[in-house]
C-alpha cells in the first residue's frame, strides 16, 4: 500500500472527526497497527484537534472527586427522579399504546364484520342466480313439453276412471313416429306408500297387456307428466296400482284408468 | 500504547484509569461543548454530564470503531447539540449553523469574566482561512457528514476531504510554530 498517498487523501482527518463508516474505521484501525507512519499521523491529527478544543475551553472548575460524587449520587437521584417524573409520561405512553391497541382491534373487528357481510351478500347473490337458472330451466322444460304436446304427430287418448277410483282420469299423448308416450297423470290420487302406478299398453283381442313402465316419484314430480317409450301397436292404455317395483302382469282389480286409442 | 492500556482499564470500570482519562480530556471536551453552546457555565455543566455518560457507557466503546477521543468527542457534541436544541435556541436554527467558533473570541473579549484562553485560541487559528474554520467546525465540533458539510458550505463533496486535510495541516503548523 502507498502509505504516503493514503495519508494525503485526508481520510485520517475524517477518522478523528468520527464521521466514517464502521467498515472504514475498522480498516484504518488495522492499518494503524500495521503501519507506524499511519499511527503517528493519526496521533498528530488528534493532537491538533485536542489543542484547538482545549483553547476553546472555559476551563474546568469541577474536580474529579466532585464528578465521582455526582456519579455515585446520580444513581440515587436518577432513581428518585424516575419515580417522580416517569408516571405522567409513562402513563400517557401506556394510555396511548392501549388506545392504539383498542383502536386497531376495533378496526380489525369492523373489517371482519364487513368481510362477513360481503360473504353473506355474495352467498345471496349465488342463491338468487341459482334460482334464476332453475326457473329458466324449468321454463324451458315446460316450453319443451308444450311443444311436444302440440306436435302434429301426437294422438291424444283420454283415460277414464274405473271402479276402484271413478273420479280418476289421465291422458296419454302418443307420438307414434318416435314411439313416445307422455302420460299426464294429474288426475290420479297420490299412490299409498309401497305402491306405484304402472302403465300398460293393451291389445284388445285377445287382451294382451305389455308394461310400458312406472310413474316413478309420483309425489315429487311437479307437473305429473311422464315420458315413456312405447314401441307397441297399442289399442288401449291402462294404469294400475302395483307394489313398488312394478309387476309382470297388471292387477286388474286395481285398474285406475283406462282409455281406448282412437282409430286413426 | 499507554493510552490503550488506560482505556482497557477504564472499560473495566477502573476509577483510577477514568481519573487519568478525565485529566487528559476534560478541558478538550469542555472546549468542544463551548464551541457549540458558547456559554462557560453551561459548558461546564454539560461537560460533567458528558463524563457521567462516558462512565456509565464505558463498555460500549470499541477501539475498532475509532479513537477513544473520537468516541467521547461524539458524545460531547451530541450532548451539546441536544442541549441547545432543547433550549430557546429551538426557533433560531441559524445560531447552530452560521455562528462559528470564532464567535467565542468576539464574545469573550466583551466578557472580562471569561476564562477562555482567547489569546491562545487566536494564535492557533489566526492565519486559518474562514473556510478552514468553517470546515473544521462542521466536521469536528458539529459532527457533520461529508455530504452535509458539502451542502452547508456549497462545495463539491469530493473537495471536503482534501480541503479539511490542508486546513488541519495549517493548524498543525500553527501548533508547532508556537
Amino acid at each position: 500500500m502507498d502509505v504516503e498517498k493514503y495519508i494525503a487523501s485526508g481520510i485520517l482527518e475524517l477518522y478523528i472527526a468520527g464521521i466514517l463508516s464502521d467498515k472504514e474505521n475498522l480498516e484504518i484501525a488495522n492499518y494503524a497497527k500495521e503501519y507506524p507512519e499511519i499511527q503517528k499521523e493519526i496521533v498528530a491529527i488528534e493532537a491538533s484537534i485536542l489543542a484547538l478544543s482545549k483553547k476553546a475551553s472555559p476551563g474546568y472548575n469541577y474536580s474529579f472527586k466532585s464528578l465521582m460524587n455526582k456519579i455515585n449520587g446520580e444513581v440515587k437521584v436518577v432513581s428518585i427522579n424516575e419515580k417522580r417524573s416517569t408516571p405522567l409520561l409513562s402513563y400517557v405512553g401506556w394510555a396511548a399504546s392501549l388506545l392504539l391497541a383498542v383502536g386497531l382491534f376495533w378496526m380489525y373487528q369492523q373489517n371482519e364484520d364487513l368481510k362477513s357481510n360481503i360473504q353473506v351478500v355474495e352467498k345471496q347473490n349465488v342463491d338468487l342466480e341459482q334460482q334464476i337458472a332453475d326457473t329458466d330451466s324449468s321454463l324451458e322444460q315446460t316450453q319443451d313439453l308444450l311443444n311436444t304436446l302440440r306436435d302434429k304427430n301426437i294422438s291424444v287418448t283420454s283415460l277414464g276412471g274405473q271402479t276402484v277410483s271413478p273420479t280418476s282420469y289421465a291422458k296419454a299423448y302418443w307420438n307414434k313416429e318416435n314411439q313416445k308416450v307422455f302420460i299426464d297423470a294429474k288426475g290420479l290420487p297420490e299412490p299409498p306408500d309401497g305402491f306405484v302406478y304402472q302403465v300398460w299398453s293393451l291389445k284388445l283381442s285377445p287382451l294382451t297387456p305389455t308394461s310400458m313402465g312406472l310413474l316413478e316419484d309420483f309425489a315429487t314430480d311437479e307437473n305429473k307428466v311422464f315420458a315413456l317409450n312405447n314401441p307397441n301397436e297399442s289399442e288401449a292404455f291402462g294404469i294400475t296400482l302395483e307394489p313398488a317395483g312394478g309387476s309382470e302382469s297388471p292387477n286388474l282389480e286395481q285398474l285406475y284408468t283406462l282409455g281406448v286409442v282412437a282409430a286413426s | 500504547m499507554q493510552l490503550d492500556l488506560l482505556v482497557d482499564q477504564f472499560k473495566k470500570k477502573d476509577p483510577s484509569a477514568f481519573e487519568k482519562l478525565y485529566g487528559m480530556y476534560a478541558d478538550n471536551i469542555c472546549g468542544v461543548i463551548n464551541t457549540i453552546v458558547k456559554n462557560d457555565a453551561l459548558s461546564q455543566e454539560i461537560c460533567q454530564d458528558v463524563f457521567i455518560k462516558i462512565w456509565n457507557n464505558c463498555e460500549s466503546y470499541n477501539s475498532s470503531k475509532g479513537r477513544f477521543f473520537t468516541w467521547i468527542l461524539n458524545i460531547a457534541r451530541n450532548a451539546a447539540i441536544d442541549e441547545i436544541r432543547s433550549r430557546s435556541y429551538k426557533n433560531d436554527k441559524k445560531n447552530l449553523s452560521a455562528d462559528y467558533f470564532v464567535g467565542i473570541l468576539q464574545n469573550k473579549e466583551d466578557e472580562q469574566a471569561s476564562t477562555v484562553d482567547t489569546q491562545g485560541l487566536r494564535k492557533l487559528i489566526d492565519n486559518l482561512k474562514e473556510k478552514c474554520v468553517q470546515i473544521i467546525e462542521l466536521l469536528y465540533f458539529r459532527g457533520y457528514t461529508q455530504k452535509d458539510a458539502a451542502e452547508e458550505l456549497d462545495i463539491p463533496i469530493g473537495t471536503v476531504k482534501t480541503r479539511n486535510r490542508s486546513c488541519i495541516s495549517q493548524l498543525r503548523e500553527n501548533m508547532e510554530g508556537k
